[in-house]
């Protein structure tokens, strides 16, 4: 630890709290905005210490906001969906590039490795998968393209086979008679905790924080939007109209918009589940930045 | 289980061939290595697609060859220098404040040694959980110009007039800068965090008793001990100095037509030609040009780095 003096001993503490006020202060207003009276909130702005405070916007999505369960639903199924996939093929394509004497480990790790370097991009990956795999309104578009597997986390997770799984440990699982793929999941995986936790953690985070794939994908099918679609939906409109109606003097009627602290309370409703998850795994997800960060 | 156990030991004996013996392994390889060629391989091939002028109703392998027509129509507008400018300077701001910033903030974090410590990280990562989605909403909870906390609260009080934000240029590229440093900062502080406490103590503990003030033992034992840490993500960070967080750009300044100028990168641009504009052929230039100067990029900042300190390279 850097030594200092005494009296400046203050200093890291006064600096620290008030980063984490400006991390926190902006959830919390966002929080308030969506428990503020309607015409309060007209009146006044939003504020951290609103006049009147008011649950409609809560009572209103979970009465008659079919959109915003179903988008829930959806959410939620392909977070765990993905998640799922997302560690059973990071696990299959790192454990045998893991394994000392398998022919052509090397040039297959390259493989890997090399989609870290060079890509595509947006453009081909788009017509490919629109044009050749048609996965353009279907469920498919929010749970394949870029999430399914991550070529850094096999990279990742192969080093940690590597470095902390014993061959001795593999071959008398062997001799014991144990197939590989028993050896896999009675032996590998039980002493992997630590990553394969990890890496689920980021591939859920990925999963519900994604919006990109239903941006590019769903076209039609609004009906299969993740909450985060329809939240970049619902802010894109009111923008839209409100450009429509200051260049071209139209009058669009602006109550047919899910009102002001609803739309507020929405995008609360989308950051619970992480704020709940969070502290019981804020640990394991410290270390798992530390694992991603240095280089594999 | 005995059975199975004998079978395997004759196996064993039987020594075949390593392939077919290992073929377990290969068979569990195969769904991830089908995805990176889906996901991955297909795509890189796709990139020919920059040489042709795309047409989905007779079908994209038919569509002709326009040689480098895409390309020419890209540069005749001042769209292809505003969407590099951008891409390039926001990704320099980011690398040198981002980095000062968070070597500030792990340097403060390793001098609690209270339980404030887990308070302090757990709230400065909470920015790096929210989509980017989230963060929009937060953005336009302050600045918007009807609503919005700036405007009605903190310019009231200050006795200011109101800031119409979401269509004035001038101030996003420093809205951008804040928001993206607020939502990693707690990230990447966490990373020289991690190498700080690794740090012995008995090399401060020997600087103090020769005299050393709290800015020379950083600038003496802190710093070089980072170093390594420092260059390794700085390189990664200039590997994608092409690339840009699209939701930042696209879904924050609310995709507003307003601030192009200041606001679109190359990957808003490709997006937008690819999906709202119809203009496929200058999208896919663009794209085509941000993977190919992308991986020139990786590649010399490794080899830079693989001269200037081995240790320090990717590969």
């Amino acid at each position: 630890m850097i030594t200092t003096s005494k009296s400046a001993k203050i200093i890291p503490h006064i600096v620290l709290i008030i980063l984490t006020l400006v991390c926190l202060l902006p959830l919390l207003l966002l929080l308030m905005a969506s428990l503020t009276d309607e015409q309060t909130l007209m009146l006044n702005g939003y504020s951290f210490f609103p006049e009147k405070f008011s649950a409609d916007a809560y009572t209103y999505i979970f009465k008659t906001g079919k959109t915003v369960l179903r988008a829930y639903g959806i959410t939620f199924f392909v977070t765990a969906v993905g998640t799922v996939c997302n560690v059973c093929m990071t696990v299959c394509l790192s454990y045998p590039l893991a394994r000392p004497g398998l022919k052509g480990r090397n040039a297959i790790a390259f493989f890997v490795f090399f989609t870290m370097l060079f890509n595509g991009g947006l453009v081909p990956t788009y017509i490919m998968y629109s044009q050749f795999f048609h996965i353009r309104d279907t469920i498919f578009a929010l749970l394949i393209p870029s999430f399914l597997m991550s070529p850094f986390n096999v990279i990742l997770m192969r080093n940690y086979f590597k470095t902390n799984i014993p061959d001795a440990i593999i071959e008398a699982a062997k001799l014991d008679g144990a197939s590989e793929l028993r050896t896999l999941v009675n032996v590998v995986l039980p002493m992997s905790t630590p990553i394969i936790g990890t890496i689920g953690l980021m591939s859920g985070l990925a999963y519900w924080n994604d919006w990109t794939n239903g941006l590019y994908y769903l076209v039609k099918r609004t009906d299969l939007y993740s909450i985060q679609n329809v939240l970049t939906n619902m802010l894109n409109n009111i923008q839209f109209l409100k450009t429509a109606t200051q260049l071209q003097g139209i009058n669009i009627e602006m109550g047919t918009l899910p009102s002001v602290s609803i739309r507020m309370a929405i995008a609360v409703v989308a950051v619970i589940p992480v704020m709940i998850v969070y502290p019981f795994i804020q640990k394991s997800f410290v270390k798992g930045i530390v694992i991603g960060g240095v280089k594999g | 289980m005995s059975n199975s156990t004998s079978q395997n030991r004759q196996g064993k004996i039987k020594k075949k061939g390593s392939f077919t013996r290992n073929l377990p392994l290969y068979l569990l390889m195969i769904p991830g290595l089908l995805y990176l060629i889906i996901n991955n391989y297909l795509p890189m091939f796709g990139l020919t697609f920059a040489f042709k002028k795309i047409n989905y109703t007779v079908g994209v392998f038919e569509s002709p060859w326009v040689g480098l027509d895409n390309f020419t129509y890209l540069f005749k507008t001042s769209d292809a220098f505003v969407i590099f400018r951008n891409t390039l300077c926001y990704n320099l701001a980011f690398i040198v404040l981002g980095t000062v910033l968070a070597i500030v903030v792990a340097i403060f974090l390793e001098q609690v040694r209270t339980k404030m410590l887990r308070v302090y990280q757990t709230s400065i990562l909470i920015p790096y959980l929210l989509s980017i989605t989230v963060v929009s909403y937060l953005a336009f909870a302050f600045l918007s110009s009807d609503n919005g906390f700036i405007n009605n609260s903190i310019l009231k009080l200050l006795g200011m007039d109101e800031i119409s934000w979401y269509s004035s240029p001038k101030y996003w590229p420093f809205i951008l800068t804040f928001i993206y440093l607020w939502k990693s900062f707690g990230y990447s502080s966490i990373l020289y965090f991690a190498t700080l406490i690794g740090i012995d103590d008995s090399y401060y503990e020997a600087a103090v008793i020769d005299g050393a003030s709290t800015w020379q033992q950083i600038r003496h034992i802190t710093l070089p001990c980072l170093k390594t840490t420092i260059i390794t993500l700085v390189i990664m960070h200039i590997g994608r100095m092409f690339y840009s967080d699209f939701g930042l750009f696209y879904q924050v300044p609310m995709n507003n037509g307003l601030l192009f100028s200041v606001t679109n990168t190359i990957d808003t641009y490709v997006y937008r030609g690819l999906l709202q504009l119809n203009d496929v052929g200058r999208s896919s230039a663009a794209g085509f040009l941000q993977s190919i100067l992308g991986f020139v990029l990786v590649m010399i900042t490794n080899m830079i780095t693989r001269k200037i300190d081995k240790e320090s390279a990717l590969f």
